[in-house]
Order: structure tokens, then C-alpha cells, then sequence
């Protein structure tokens, strides 16, 4: 059995455990908050958007433009979103394993493929394992400006303009709720499918100059925007998830302090008795 | 007198919402105004001010990056960012103006930075513009 002070010791290391488990996870709930509301505050630019994009796509003149058609694939892009920092349950392991997955079964060689990443966690990964990881974004603040992410989103958008790759896809973690979030899969490139907002009755729209310019335009704003809505949905996500993570550990380390204090207790107990018997017995034998 | 209902929204949320009889706005093809009962129309803007007419007060924005998409009773403004005059950070433009001047200067051969720099002196003076009036 552990002796009274080493059982006293890991009581107390547990509790130290406990507050800092306790602190991340009332941090990440703050955080939860204000990145579910400016997930909310992107919507009604994202809907707008959508609808105007829509409207031109499905347009009877239909207009034309390179990122609405698809293309024999030479090379496919991986739009991978991450964490900074760890500490946030399955959250990184279960995106970088499905793409890592994915990766493998449709691709025999690093040619085929080119990977942009956000957040170390999933930097690390790929560049651990020799993957080719040509744009990378670390330490983005917890509520990113769509500032912060212009530059690599519009550098992702004009790769794929550039025949650099011939599709894109998105993986991200989706926030459902605060203790579910879906891993979602999503072709971002070429935009064969886009939604019409909800299916309202669309203005047909004068174009000023011609529909093929603001194709132009509103394209590329569009792929990008749809990265940055991305990235606030993986923002909630991942404080989601990381709450949750740091409730089960302050859950457990609860637990831990229980048995701990219980076996102290015993110990202490026993040591009490063990003295006892000892007084008795030494009186015993001087009589 | 009749108004439309105008909004300008970003990607980090709405930044204005109300009525005006008169929009103007600058688009690639040159200067839109557009009074109420407009036909539906989407043109891209550059990187300018915007104005809300309304009676005699003259409403000003600045805007980089978006276009506007018309209703007869609707302009809506999507753009990567706008700002009212009141939320621009005067010194925080006059220092990208700086950088980018300095930008131009040497990087005359490079095109992707010349560009970029370009772009940034644009919106650093459209916002010392929108202050400075």
C-alpha cells in the first residue's frame, strides 16, 4: 500500500490538475459564445451572396466561367482547418484521420495532390509524414477577421484558377451543437452545386458591365467567403469540443480525488490502529 | 418621398441598415445612382465611398472590395469590408498609406506585390478621404 504522503501528494497534484481542466474548460465556453455569434453575424452575407450567386449560375443567359465547370483532375487540393493547440479531444485527430485516409485511397503519389492547412496541429501532421503542404495559416486569433484569412483564401482560389489543381475540397469539423460536431466533407471547387437560397423567387438581374465580369468578381468572393464561414464553423467547433473535453477531465479528476481520499483515509485509519495495538501490547508486556 | 431600403453587409456582420432616397455608388463602369424603383441590377464596385442621400443628409461609406445588388425597393452592398466614417481608425490608414507608398517605391518589378500595394494605397486613401471631408 502507498504510503500516507505519497497517496497525500497525488491528491493534491489531482487538484491542481482540476483547476486548470476547470479554468480551460470556462474559457472555452466564453469563447463558445462569441464564436457562435459571429458565426451568426457571417450569415446574412453569406445568404445574400449565395442568392446573387445563384441567380446569375442558374440564369437562362447562362453566363460561363472556369470555376463553375468541372475539369479532367490532375490534381486535387485539401482545404484541411485545424487547431492551434491541442487539449480539445478528438477534435484534430478525427479530421486529420479521415483526410489521411482519404488521401491514401485516391492518391498513389504526392504529385496528385497538394494540401492547405490551418493550425499547427494539422501543419505538423502533414509535414511529419512528408505530405506537400503548399499554403499554411498558424495562430490565427480565436475570433478571426475575414482580414486575417484574405490573403490565403483568395491565394487558394487564384491556385485553382491557375490550373495549379482542377479541385478543391474542405474539411473542417461542422458545430452542431456544444457537444456535437460533424466532420464534414465539402467540394468547394469547381461550384457545381450551389445552393439557391432556399428556393425564393429570384430576381433576374441586369448586369453592369456583363454577366462574364461580375462572374469574375463574384466568384472568387463567394469561394472565399465560403472558406471563411468554414473557419467560423470550425472556430465553434473546436471550443466546443474542447469544453466538453476539459467537463470530462474535471469529471474525472473529481472521481480520482474521491478514491484517493478514500484510500488516504483507510491508510490513515490503519496507521491509527497499527499505533494503538502497539501502545497495548508494549504495556501489556511490561505488567 | 419614396426610400429604398438599403444594408451593407460584410463578412464579420452588418455594418449599416436603413433608408435612403438616393444611392451612389461607384462601380466599375463608372458612377450608379439609384433612386427607388430601380430595376434589379448586380454591379461590382471599386474601392470608393458610397453614399445615402436622404433629404439633406449625405451618409458616407467606405467600401473595398464588393458590389451591389439592386431591388426596386432594395440595394443591398456585399463587400470583403465597409466602414462608417466614425469607425475608421484615421491613424491606422495613414500608416498603410505610408507602407504601401513605400511598397511602390521599390517594388516596381515584382507584379503580385506591386498589385497588393496598389490595392492597399487605394483603400488607405479612400478612408483618410472619408475622414478628411
Amino acid at each position: 500500500m502507498a504510503s500516507l504522503r505519497d497517496i497525500k501528494s497525488r491528491i493534491t497534484s489531482t487538484k491542481k490538475t482540476k483547476q486548470i481542466t476547470k479554468a480551460m474548460q470556462m474559457v472555452s465556453a466564453a469563447k463558445l459564445n462569441r464564436a457562435e455569434m459571429n458565426a451568426k453575424s457571417f450569415v446574412p452575407y453569406m445568404e445574400k451572396i449565395q442568392e446573387v450567386v445563384g441567380s446569375i449560375a442558374n440564369g437562362s443567359s447562362g453566363g460561363s466561367h472556369p470555376m463553375l465547370e468541372s475539369r479532367e483532375v490532375k490534381k486535387t487540393g485539401y482545404v484541411v482547418i485545424t487547431s492551434d493547440r491541442g487539449l480539445a479531444g478528438a477534435y484534430n485527430s478525427s479530421v486529420l484521420r479521415h483526410v489521411y485516409r482519404t488521401i491514401n485511397e485516391r492518391h498513389n503519389s504526392t504529385d496528385e495532390y497538394a494540401i492547405i492547412v490551418a493550425g499547427k496541429v494539422g501543419l505538423s501532421f502533414f509535414k511529419k509524414r512528408g505530405m506537400p503542404v503548399v499554403e499554411s495559416i498558424v495562430g490565427l486569433s480565436d475570433q478571426p477577421a475575414f482580414a486575417d484569412i484574405k490573403d490565403i483564401a483568395s491565394r487558394t482560389v487564384g491556385m485553382f484558377e491557375d490550373g495549379a489543381f482542377d479541385e478543391l475540397y474542405l474539411y473542417y469539423n461542422h458545430y452542431v451543437s456544444a457537444i456535437q460536431q460533424d466532420l464534414t466533407e465539402r467540394k468547394l471547387l469547381p461550384l457545381t452545386d450551389i445552393e439557391t437560397g432556399g428556393g425564393k423567387s429570384l430576381a433576374s438581374y441586369e448586369y453592369e458591365p456583363s454577366e462574364e465580369e461580375i462572374l469574375e468578381i463574384l466568384l472568387p468572393q463567394y469561394a472565399e467567403s465560403l472558406i471563411y464561414g468554414a473557419l467560423l464553423d470550425a472556430k465553434a467547433a473546436e471550443h466546443a469540443s474542447r469544453m466538453t473535453a476539459m467537463r470530462s477531465a474535471t469529471d474525472n479528476a473529481d472521481d480520482l480525488i474521491g478514491d484517493l481520499t478514500l484510500s488516504y483515509n483507510r491508510a490513515r485509519q490503519a496507521s491509527i490502529t497499527q499505533e494503538l495495538t502497539e501502545i497495548v501490547s508494549g504495556a501489556a508486556a511490561l505488567e | 418621398m419614396n426610400t429604398l431600403k438599403v444594408s451593407v453587409v460584410t463578412p464579420d456582420g452588418p455594418v449599416y441598415e436603413g433608408e435612403a432616397e438616393l444611392v451612389s455608388v461607384k462601380a466599375k463602369s463608372g458612377e450608379l445612382g439609384i433612386l427607388p424603383g430601380h430595376i434589379p441590377l448586380v454591379a461590382p464596385l471599386t474601392i470608393n465611398a458610397v453614399r445615402f442621400k436622404n433629404g439633406a443628409d449625405t451618409l458616407l461609406l467606405a467600401v473595398s472590395g464588393g458590389f451591389v445588388e439592386v431591388r426596386p425597393k432594395q440595394v443591398t452592398i456585399l463587400a470583403e469590408s465597409a466602414e462608417l466614417p466614425s469607425d475608421i481608425d484615421v491613424e491606422r490608414a495613414r500608416a498603410a498609406k505610408e507602407r504601401a507608398e513605400q511598397r511602390l517605391n521599390q517594388a516596381k518589378q515584382d507584379n503580385v506585390d506591386f498589385r497588393r500595394a496598389e490595392l492597399a494605397l487605394k483603400r488607405a486613401i479612400n478612408r483618410l478621404d472619408l475622414t478628411g471631408k
